[in-house]
Formats: C-alpha cells, structure tokens, sequence
C-alpha cells in the first residue's frame, strides 16, 4: 500500500511541478502584484501597496477604450454568432446529401492561424492608393461609398472587427450544434408528425428545449472568449492597437507588460483581474439565468 | 415545383453561400499569391482569376525574409511541446484513473478548479518568471509553460476510467507493471483520444501568438504567427502584399493539410469538449 | 495443490463515517483439497468474489491466512502466487489479436523465468490447443462469440500453468445454450489439467453439475462444505436447504411431539431420537407421493404437466409458502379435479430444522 502511494506521487510529479509554476503560484503572484505600487521590473522593488494600481488603470483613457471596444465586441458577437451558427445547423440538420461536405468546409477556419487569415482579411478590406479593396468593390457594385474599414472610421473598424469575430467563432458552435441536433431523439419528431404539430412549434417545443443546454453551453463559452478577443484584432490592426483605437482589454495587459509602452506588471495585474471579475460576474449571471431557462 | 422543392433549394443555397464565404479569404489568398507584384499593384479594381501565375511571390517569401526559419522554429516548438505535454499528462491522467492514494480526489478538484483560470491571468507571472530566470528569446523559455494542460488530463482520465476495471486485475493476476499495463493496455486501447488530444495541441501550438510574442523580440525565435505580424509590419516594404500572402499560404498549409486528414477525429475531439483559445 | 483458509476475514469500512463495517468474508476456515473443481456457491452480495479476490491476492484480509499447499501465501502478490483469473466478462485486452492475449502474462516474466520467443509460442500454442481455439488464434475479441471469448480467458489463465485456477461467475454472459456447453468444457479442461480450481457462481444448478466439491456462503459466512448430491441430501442448515433445489424446498411449520412430526395437526412420519418442540420441517418436492391413505392432507391448487414431469401444487396452513410444489411420478387420475390431496412421505427427503438456530437436528424418520 505505502508503496503505491509513492508510485502514484511519482506519475503526477511533473504535472504538479508544472502547474504549480506556472498556474498556482502565478495566480497568488498576480493578487500580490496588483496591489504593489510603483513596482520596477528592473529593480524589483516598489514602494507601497494599495489599490493605486486599479485607480490607475480605470483612470486611464486607454484602459476605458479596451474596456468599451471589448464590450462592443462581446455583445455585438456572441448573439449573432450563435444565433447564425443555429441557423446554419439547422439548415444542415435538415438536408442529408453533402452534409458531411459543408460540415467539414464550415469548420476549416477553426484550424487555420488566425493571425494568417486575418492578413487576408485586411487585404480584403483596406482601402490603399492604389485600389479601394475587394469590398469596396462590392459596395461600389451597390452605388455605395468606399470606406477604409481598417484605418477609417470607427464603426467601419468595429465592423470588420465583429465580422472578422464571427467568421472565426462560427465553426465551434457550428459543430456543436450540429451534434447537439443530431443526437435529439427521431421518435420525438415522429411523435410531432403524428400529432400534426406545425413545424414551428416543433422547433419552439422540441428542437429548442432540447438543444438549450447546448445553445447555454455556448453563449457561456461565447462570452468568455469574446471578452478575452485580443489576437484577432491584432491580425487586422496590427500590433499597436492603441494607436488604432481598437484595443481589448486582454490587448491593454500585454501592453502594460511588455512592448513600447510595457514594463508595468503591476497595472497588467490589475487590468487582469478587473477581467476576471468582470467574466466571473457574467458568467455566474448566465449560469443564474440558464438554471432558470434550460430544460434538462 | 412542390414548396417542399422550394425550400430545400433555399436551403442549400443558403449553405453554399456560407460555404463560399468561408472558403473565399482562402481562395483569395492563393490567388493573391500567386500575382505578380506589379500586376497586383495596377489592379485598381482587383481581379478575381490571373492568367499569368506566378511562383516568384514563394522564392520572396523565402529570401527576403527568414520564413523558413520561422517555419522550423515552429515545427520545433510544436513537436517538443505537443510531446512534452505527453509525457506530462499521460502518467497524471493514469495516477488519477487507476492509482488509489490518500488525497487523490482533494487534488483532482483542485485540477478542475486549474480550468476555470484563464491564461491571461496567470501569463504576468510567467513573464517575469521566464525574463528572471534569463530564458527570453529561447526554446525552453517558450515551451515550458505551455506544457501542461489540465482540461487534456481531464479528458484523457475520463477516457482511461472507461476501460473496466477487471482487466487491471487481471493484468495485476498476470503480474503486469503498472507502468506496462499503460503502455501496452490503457494507451493501445485510449490511442483515438491520445491522438485527438495530439491533435489538437498541434493545432493550439501551431497558431499560439500571445506568449510568443512577449517572450520572443529576437527574429530568430520567432513563430510563424510572430513572424507574419513581423512581416506584415516590416517585411517586404508594406506593400508587397503578394508576397505577403505568399507566406501566408505556406505557414497555413500544415494545418489544412492536417485538417483534410483527421478532419473527423478533429471535429469529433472538439465536439467532445474542445474550446477555442 | 490445496488451499487452505484460516481464521480469514475481510471488512470494508461503510460507506458514511457512522456506517458499521461491512463484513464481506466472515472468519473462514476450511480447506479446498487439491485437484478438485470447487464451487463457491452463494446468493448475489454473499461474498463469495470478495472470497475469490483474497485467495488470488487482488485483496488482502483484515484477519487471518492463506496457504497454497504448506506455502503461507497471504502476504504475496497476485503475481507471485501464481494463480489464473478468469472473469465474468472475460476482461481480454481489445486492442490484441487472441494470441497476443494470451502470450501477454507470457511477456510479464523477467530474469530467470523469461521465456525465448519459441517457448512462448510453444506454451500459447499449447494453451489454445486446451481450450480447442488454435483455429483463431489471429482473431480480435471483437471477432469473437461470447463462448469463444471465454476459452480465450482461460487459456490466458492457464498458459503460465497456475498452480490454482480461479473462475469468477465465467458463465454468466452466456446465454444458456453456451452456458451448457461451456460448463462441460470447464469440467473437461480441469480433469485434462488437474489443476485445483476454485468456480464462483450464484447459480446452484452450474454448481452441482460439474463441481466435485461446493462451498455455500451467506452474507459472509460459511455454510456448508461437500460434494454437491451430499450437501443436498443432508443440508447443513434451512439456508442450504432452500438454496441448494430447484423447485425450492417446501418448508413448514411443525412440532415434534412424543416420538411424531406433527405438520398441521397431522402426525406424518415416525421421528426418533428427537425431543419435543417446535421446529421447521421442510421436505423436497420428489419428497411426496401421491397416496389416498397418506396422512398428510393439503387443498389441491392445480396440476402442471410438463414433459417428463407432473407437479402438483397445493397448501397448507402449516405451509411457509404461498404454494406446496410436489414433483410425483405415479397416476394422478384419482385426484384430477378434486379440491383435496392426501401425501405420504418419502423420509429421506424429509429434513427436520431447529426453530431458532435453523440448524438441522439429526433424528430418523421413518
């Protein structure tokens, strides 16, 4: 017995070692960053502790820009791209030939590298002397004015921000709504055509209350990941996303910590766990409200 | 035509349509690819097929700036890291599903509860661990934290707890070792989930962008995701964009190529419980 | 080799804090003799894979020893006591061809035992041979019927030659025809082999088929121990009485009284060297012989006629259960739709148990 708990000790000892150096013992050097003022990472040193470090950063202009861009986001984002994947997998529910085919081409934007396909992205969007841009194109097609979505306006940027997002996130819950539909029991739908119930009632009846653990599953995942959006904006707006306007709030931590305007740890720290809590609090809501909503 | 017809016509189109947004950036990107310099910068209006192909873009990318380096860089980091995660969480998952000690389900909880904490936070830290310690601009420093992944261990003990527990006691009657009976029975029988596991790690170290970049500044430990934004914002002269999505392609093709030959093990890892980022 | 069980004991704490120890193996003591198929016998719960986990080493007892022969094993691991384990669902490893199955114990052996490629072949090729399934030897379990996964495990068992080969319910997820067939193939590989075998099963039938020799167990304790016509003729107490039987013994309430059984008011057999009292008497259903004069009177319920045999079911007020199932062989026409039948009894099948021990007392009958 005593030698088997030594045996056991032994196969997680590289996981322990790991993820205490770098998951736990981060977590209570954070806190403790966060509230040390004037800390220099050159130096080490610091001279007080306190809750200056979150005065600053919610004081700070930039910080309030990441704070609003990344709200735009997440709100913007997380109800049009569930409520379009929902769509989608409900369009590919209902057909059987090449659903395979469009399942798999749906999904290919998960596996590629954001940074890549953002470049493209841009290319498609930006306006430069020498030629207005694939979508300008488009626009001027429909008597529209160009607009340079990438160094323009700010609701242009906002725009191809969102769009870019979506286009992004769309094929997780693509596929997990498309299994979540797949695996609804058929007798349920036989029992309905038996019974002569219109199809949109089968939807708002059945489907639906059956997916809604799922459809939760992703607002919440949704929310999560949205609000910690930071390198797809990089791939549009390159690596200063303050001088663009379209900073996150994960982008103002890394800013903080390293890069031209770096160096601050102990702002990063605070700025970081401002994040937290604000996930932490939408999060239990979204729990709250999916307790009450969802059918099980 | 019945409304039946109808709607299954809609219907398709509708799925055809997104399938052609999807695939479009790709198509543009190839196709940009492989336009000259000079025909690409006197498209006002921008063409949607080219009569005269070019390669030239490629040997670009290659030359004027260290894309191969880039590229190999990435290979290692993804290969080391991917199999040191492996071997970290193989033997963790094993301790968890098969092992019996005081305190295994205090800790495991304290492994679930490691889930809910999201990288940003925990990064700061790790950043000033990793430039104390003297390993910026090294492969150690960039592959050492991503090593562990507790949602992976969480996935694989799941797994490993499906295989019944009589052949553990009839591999102990048959006086096998614990660490044989891992090898030769848990991981032969989990080998589907070990590799979507593998998988999709590729995938996550192939794409990483963040750590790199706060831990690299010297070019030649860059990523492939470091380096195109280095290219992007310095490589080429900014406007030479064919060669720009020449690299673009060749620092993609890995994954799609990957894609197109698991695409099933990979979206049934996903659905199983994968996120992205 | 003999198995020998001392003083052996195994508690498992409750569940809850201030749950009481459950007491799954209660102070054994008995000796299974070598060579033997024996049965270990027992209702579902009863213990008796607890029982089969401590001699095979999984477990080890709160109190007590284990010997193999004159070796005190009690203290080794499963792997060094040299045993064979097969299991209810065959536990084979599904990613490995039969072969590689069976050669894996093989493959276990280190230092001096370890074997050249040719002698592990040789020995699965042996092994497979016993069980007859050399023909599928590149088979995957998968690609196999229940029965044939069955002789897979225990040729796995038996290809290190185990010194004691220990067969945990091996027939139960068999449907019946192969259970049948399999339970005679189990008979005829341990008589090939001699190997001492130890065959847990709830089911009394696959016990007293093939065993030469069965234990039964009750919540932990031991029963009962002897060949199986002999533990059935002479049941140690009501518990294996009713276990062992099917139809089930039919039992009743009865009283002793000057040198009768009384059952019902009814004295129906002579009963000596017996004091009076109450006691529980209880009488298997080849036990009753239709008879017009017989003395002991029960309502007729019905007739069933099934092949080969005639039941006759009736009661009684002195009857524990709900119905009197009597198996007879002679004519019935006397008694077809009367609403009465008279029984006299066949004393050797008649068994005569303490009120309150449920023990049986020894007496004659006639």
């Amino acid at each position: 017995m005593k030698k088997n708990n030594y045996k056991a000790w032994l196969y997680l000892l590289p996981a322990i070692l790991f993820l205490g150096i770098f998951m736990v013992y981060p977590l209570v050097d954070v806190l403790v960053y966060s509230f040390e003022e004037g800390y220099n990472s050159a130096s080490q040193t610091f001279f007080g502790t306190g809750l200056y470090n979150y005065s600053y950063v919610l004081h700070d202009p930039y910080f309030l820009q990441a704070v609003k861009n990344t709200f735009l986001i997440v709100v913007i984002t997380v109800p049009l791209s569930t409520a379009f994947a929902l769509l989608i997998s409900l369009a590919l529910n209902s057909i059987e030939k090449l659903r395979d085919f469009f399942q798999t081409v749906y999904f290919l934007p998960y596996v590629t590298n954001t940074l890549a396909v953002g470049l493209v992205f841009m290319i498609l969007f930006k306006k430069t002397p020498y030629s207005d841009g694939m979508i300008n194109l488009l626009i001027n097609l429909f008597g529209g004015e160009s607009v340079d979505f990438i160094d323009g306006p700010y609701w242009a940027k906002m725009f191809v921000m969102c769009f870019y997002t979506i286009w992004v996130v769309l094929p997780f819950k693509i596929l997990i709504l498309t299994s979540a539909l797949a695996s609804v029991n058929k007798e349920y739908y036989s029992a309905a055509k038996i019974d002569a119930t219109p199809k949109w009632r089968v939807f708002t009846k059945i489907t639906l209350p059956m997916i809604s653990p799922m459809i939760f599953y992703l607002v919440i995942t949704g929310f999560i990941g949205a609000f910690k959006a930071y390198s797809d904006e990089v791939a549009l707006f390159g690596t200063n996303l303050n001088a663009a306007g379209m900073n996150t709030i994960v982008g103002y931590v890394y800013d903080m910590l390293y890069g031209n305007s770096g160096g601050f740890p102990s702002y990063a720290s605070a700025a970081a766990l401002i994040l937290f809590v604000i996930v932490l609090t939408i999060t239990c809501i979204n729990l709250m409200v999916s307790k009450k909503t969802v059918y099980y | 035509m019945t409304r039946e017809k109808t709607g299954k016509i809609l219907i398709y189109a509708f799925l055809i349509i997104w399938a052609l947004m999807v695939l479009f950036p790709f198509y543009w990107m190839i196709l940009t690819s492989v336009k000259g310099y000079g025909a690409y910068n006197s498209e006002y209006i921008p063409k949607f097929f080219t009569l005269d192909p070019t390669l030239k873009n490629y040997a670009d990318a290659f030359t004027a700036v260290p894309l191969a380096k880039y590229f190999a860089n990435t290979v290692i980091f993804t290969l080391v890291t991917t199999a040191a995660m492996l071997v970290v969480i193989i033997p963790a998952a094993f301790a968890f599903s098969r092992l019996d000690f005081p305190g295994k389900n205090l800790l495991f909880t304290a492994f679930l509860a490691l889930m809910m904490i999201p990288n940003e936070l925990v990064i700061i830290t790790n950043f000033q661990t990793i430039t104390n310690a003297g390993l910026r601009n090294t492969f150690t420093g960039l592959i050492l934290p991503s090593v562990t992944s507790v949602f992976y261990i969480y996935l694989l003990k799941e797994n490993f707890e499906q295989i019944p527990e009589n052949l553990y006691k009839a591999a102990k009657v048959d006086g096998t070792s614990d660490f044989r009976y891992l090898t030769k029975v848990m991981m032969p029988i989990c080998r589907p989930t070990i590799i979507t596991v593998t998988i999709l790690k590729v995938i996550e170290c192939w794409n990483s962008y963040v750590w790199p970049r706060l831990i690299t500044d010297d070019e030649a430990y860059f990523l492939v995701s470091n380096g195109i934004q280095e290219i992007r914002e310095n490589g080429f002269g900014r406007e030479n964009i064919p060669a720009m999505m020449a690299a673009v392609v060749v620092i993609s093709v890995p994954l799609i190529i990957l894609f197109l030959i698991f695409h099933k093990k990979i979206m049934e890892g996903v659905s199983r419980g994968g996120t992205k980022g | 080799m003999k198995v020998v069980l001392k003083n052996l004991t195994k508690r498992f704490p409750g569940r809850r804090k201030k749950e009481p120890d459950v007491i799954a193996v209660n102070n054994f003591d008995f000796e299974i003799p070598d060579g033997k198929l024996v049965g270990l016998l027992g209702p579902s719960g009863c213990g008796k894979s607890t029982a089969l986990n401590l001699i095979c080493g999984l477990e080890t007892p709160t109190e007590g020893r284990i010997f193999f022969g004159e070796e005190d094993v009690t203290d080794l691991p499963p792997e060094k006591r040299g045993v064979g384990l097969v299991f209810q669902n065959y536990a084979l490893y599904p990613h490995l061809t039969v072969r590689q199955n069976i050669r894996f114990p093989l493959e276990n052996l280190r230092g001096s035992e370890k074997l050249s490629k040719e002698e592990m072949d040789a020995k699965v090729e042996e092994a497979a041979g016993i069980v007859q399934i050399s023909r599928l030897l590149d088979r995957k379990p998968s690609e196999m019927s229940g029965g044939q996964q069955q002789r897979v495990a225990i040729a796995r068992a038996l290809v290190k030659v185990p010194r004691i080969l220990l067969l945990d319910e091996p027939l139960s997820n068999l449907d019946a025809r192969l259970r049948l067939q399999t339970r005679e193939e189990i008979r005829r590989i341990q008589s090939e082999t001699g190997i001492t075998t130890v065959f847990v099963t709830h089911d009394q039938e696959e016990a007293m088929s093939i065993c030469d020799m069965i234990v039964v167990m009750k919540e932990g304790i031991f029963q009962q121990l002897g060949a199986p016509q002999e533990v059935y003729e002479n049941p140690a107490n009501l518990f294996v009485a009713k276990f062992l039987g099917n139809p089930q013994i039919n039992t009743f309430e009865a009283e002793i009284s000057s040198g009768k059984l009384v059952i019902a008011g009814e004295p129906v057999l002579n009963a000596d060297h017996i004091s009076d009292g109450k006691v529980f008497a209880a009488i298997r259903p080849e036990g009753f012989i239709v008879d017009p004069s017989g003395p002991m009177h029960c309502e007729l319920k019905r007739i069933e006629v099934m092949g080969r045999d005639t039941s006759v079911i009736s009661s009684s007020s002195a009857s524990l259960d709900e119905n009197i199932r009597s198996i007879v062989s002679e004519d019935i026409s006397s008694i077809s739709g009367a609403s009465s039948v008279a029984f006299s009894l066949k004393p050797e099948k008649v068994h005569i148990f303490d009120h309150d021990t449920e023990e049986r007392i020894p007496c004659a009958l006639s």
